[in-house]
């Protein structure tokens, strides 16, 4: 199909250019808030667009590590990350495997996460069943009522299912029991589509807003999001989080520039391994639906 | 810890139904925490929907409580605010099928036209990451691009406009969030699309290009209609789930100004049951909102099924 006529070439100059406008309208905004975080004061009034820091200025992050608040809100999100993304694959791969077998009950089982990917308990009931297991304020509040997504479970069931059956019957003549054959051999053979939804988890996890809105009242608690949300979205630069601790005040705006910027680097840095393999659980998740 | 040999043993075995449990023990081990899972946070929970029946009592609890039969349903429809809200999710919802949906259409078929390989995969890898960025990181940018003294209104002003307070503005309520929808989910999207222009018929094209058809004929004619199953499935799907305009992020939109536009049926849910605790009536209306949403879901599967597609389940 190297077939070029000079409609071709228009249509090829105007299919770039609207390619690239898409892809910087894309980076424009990261780009701008990357380079105002990291800019002075001075330069933020007098210029009138930033894209490239004219001297660096370490300020806002400076005072952002420096607050109890944010430091705190990030060192509970990373380890909420840890720890949901391990919980729940383990959760998630473990009844994955389970149901790959026939046994007593297993339709039963089958019918039931169909089930509940057709019926959702709605946000109220759920809520009022995290209430009345105590976990209002507590952490596992934020791990328990999310352990496994019924979309990823069933994809990565299928995955199992995908695995050659001879080395599974193999093994247990050998007198392997299905706990031995799913550590030992289901999920070495399966580590890149765990992996895949260990990212997908991992995003979820350090992304997750609204549970923590709906569970966690004590404000000590908070996670980076919220805490993101609140020095930008809600509170106006002058809130008792940003004036309290602050002797030198750096400008509100590069704070909140620098917020949002460590909020979204864990993901740009996990994001070139992820890449590697969405593609990988997309294409699984394509099987069906 | 040695395993008992079931396929063995099953030959010979008399299958009595504690001896077969007993041989899969394994098996419910490694699907109890699993099974515990989704009884406690997704199927008792779908029970406890019945408070919508009561007037629930939270220190009465389920038992407790009184019935009402339906009149927390009937509030919902005598409630001018519910319809206010009804009407402010299928504005948004349909605004976004409008604007929203065709978006990785469009980009999916372009990308597709780009010959070069490796410059398609840096265009993808580029469009595919506010995809994985967090509402609240999304809105923060917004807010920070759109206050009164943000790049914008700058350049607004300096073009010689008025400024405008946009977080603010009700009017700018629904662009802006159909703005920040696509920003953030229209490379991802592409994906199912270029999936669908993979197995493109090459015959077809090149017939085509040896008649002599432009690149906007063919894709016209040709890359469009090759498309157009997958792009009525997934509109048929997405019209299904009209009731869902996006929780989060219109969650984090509100404010006291835009609350007349930006109500939505989830927000309401979770003003009224969370908020101030109007459990049954918010859980009615949750209720209400899930059970038309499973019949529009299952409705839209139905017919997408009949356009002689898989559907969803």
């Amino acid at each position: 199909m190297h077939y070029k006529s000079r409609a071709d070439k228009w249509f090829n100059a105007f299919n770039y250019l609207l390619l690239s406008i898409v892809c910087l309208c894309m980076i424009f905004p990261l780009l701008y808030i990357f380079s105002v975080s990291f800019s002075t004061m001075q330069d933020f009034v007098q210029k009138d667009i930033i894209l490239w820091p004219s001297k660096w200025d370490l300020g806002a992050y400076r005072y952002i590590f420096s607050t109890e608040t944010f430091g705190r809100a990030m060192l509970v999100s990373a380890c909420l990350t840890v720890v949901i993304t391990c919980v729940n694959l383990l959760m998630t791969s473990t009844m994955a495997f389970a149901t790959t077998f026939r046994f007593t009950g297993s339709k039963l089982i089958l019918r039931m996460i169909v089930f509940t990917l057709l019926f959702s308990p709605g946000l109220i009931p759920s809520y009022l069943m995290v209430r009345n297991l105590g976990l209002i304020n507590s952490y596992w509040s934020l791990i328990l009522p999310g352990m496994i997504s019924t979309f990823n479970l069933i994809v990565i069931r299928q995955f199992f299912q995908g695995l050659p059956k001879e080395i599974f019957e193999a093994a247990n003549i050998d007198g392997a029991n299905e706990l031995q054959i799913f550590r030992k051999i289901a999920l070495p053979l399966s580590k890149p589509a765990l992996a895949a939804f260990a990212l997908f988890y991992a995003v979820d996890a350090w992304n997750a807003y609204f549970n923590v809105i709906l569970y966690m009242n004590d404000t000590t608690k908070w996670t980076i999001q919220v805490v993101l949300r609140q020095i930008v979205i809600v509170a106006p630069p002058d809130n008792n989080l940003l004036s309290s601790l602050l002797r030198e005040p750096p400008p509100a705006q590069t704070v909140q520039m620098a917020a949002v910027l460590i909020a979204t680097l864990p993901i740009l840095i996990i994001y070139p391994f992820l890449q590697k393999h969405f593609a990988k659980g997309v294409m699984l998740g394509s099987v069906k639906g | 810890m040695t395993g008992s040999k079931p396929y063995e043993e099953s030959s010979y075995v008399p299958r009595t139904w504690r001896s077969k449990l007993w041989r899969e023990r394994y098996i419910f081990l490694l699907l109890l925490p699993g099974l515990i899972y989704f009884l406690v946070f997704k199927i008792i929970p779908v029970f406890g929907n019945i408070i919508a029946f009561q007037e629930f009592n939270p220190f009465k609890g389920i038992w407790a409580s009184d019935w009402v039969g339906l009149d927390n349903f009937k509030r919902i429809f005598e409630d001018t605010e519910v319809l206010k809200v009804l009407r402010n999710t299928l504005y948004i919802s349909f605004t976004q099928i409008v604007f929203v949906f065709p978006a990785p259409i469009f980009l999916a078929i372009m990308l597709n036209e780009v010959a070069n390989s490796k410059v398609k995969r840096i265009i993808q890898s580029v469009v595919y990451l506010p995809h994985f960025f967090s509402w609240v990181v999304i809105i923060s940018i917004a807010t920070i691009f759109l206050k009164p003294e943000g790049i914008i209104n700058q350049i607004l002003e300096s073009l010689g406009y008025n400024w405008v307070s946009f977080m603010t503005n009700p009017h700018m309520f629904v662009p802006i969030v159909i703005i920040e929808l696509i920003w953030k989910e229209t490379g991802w999207s592409t994906i199912i699309f270029l999936a669908a222009l993979a197995s493109l018929n090459n015959e077809l094209l090149e017939a085509a290009i040896v008649d002599g058809a432009g690149r906007w004929k063919r894709i016209w004619s040709i890359i469009l209609p090759s498309i157009s199953g997958t792009i009525v499935i997934l509109l048929i799907l997405r019209l299904g789930s009209v009731l869902d305009s996006g929780f989060e992020q219109i969650f984090l939109m509100l404010n006291p100004f835009n609350k007349e536009i930006g109500n939505v049926l989830d927000t309401f849910v979770y003003e009224k049951g969370i908020k101030q605790s109007d459990f049954s009536f918010s859980t009615a209306v949750g209720l209400f909102k899930g059970v038309v949403g499973l019949v529009l879901v299952l409705g839209a599967n139905k017919i997408a099924k009949r356009f002689g597609h898989d559907g969803l389940f």
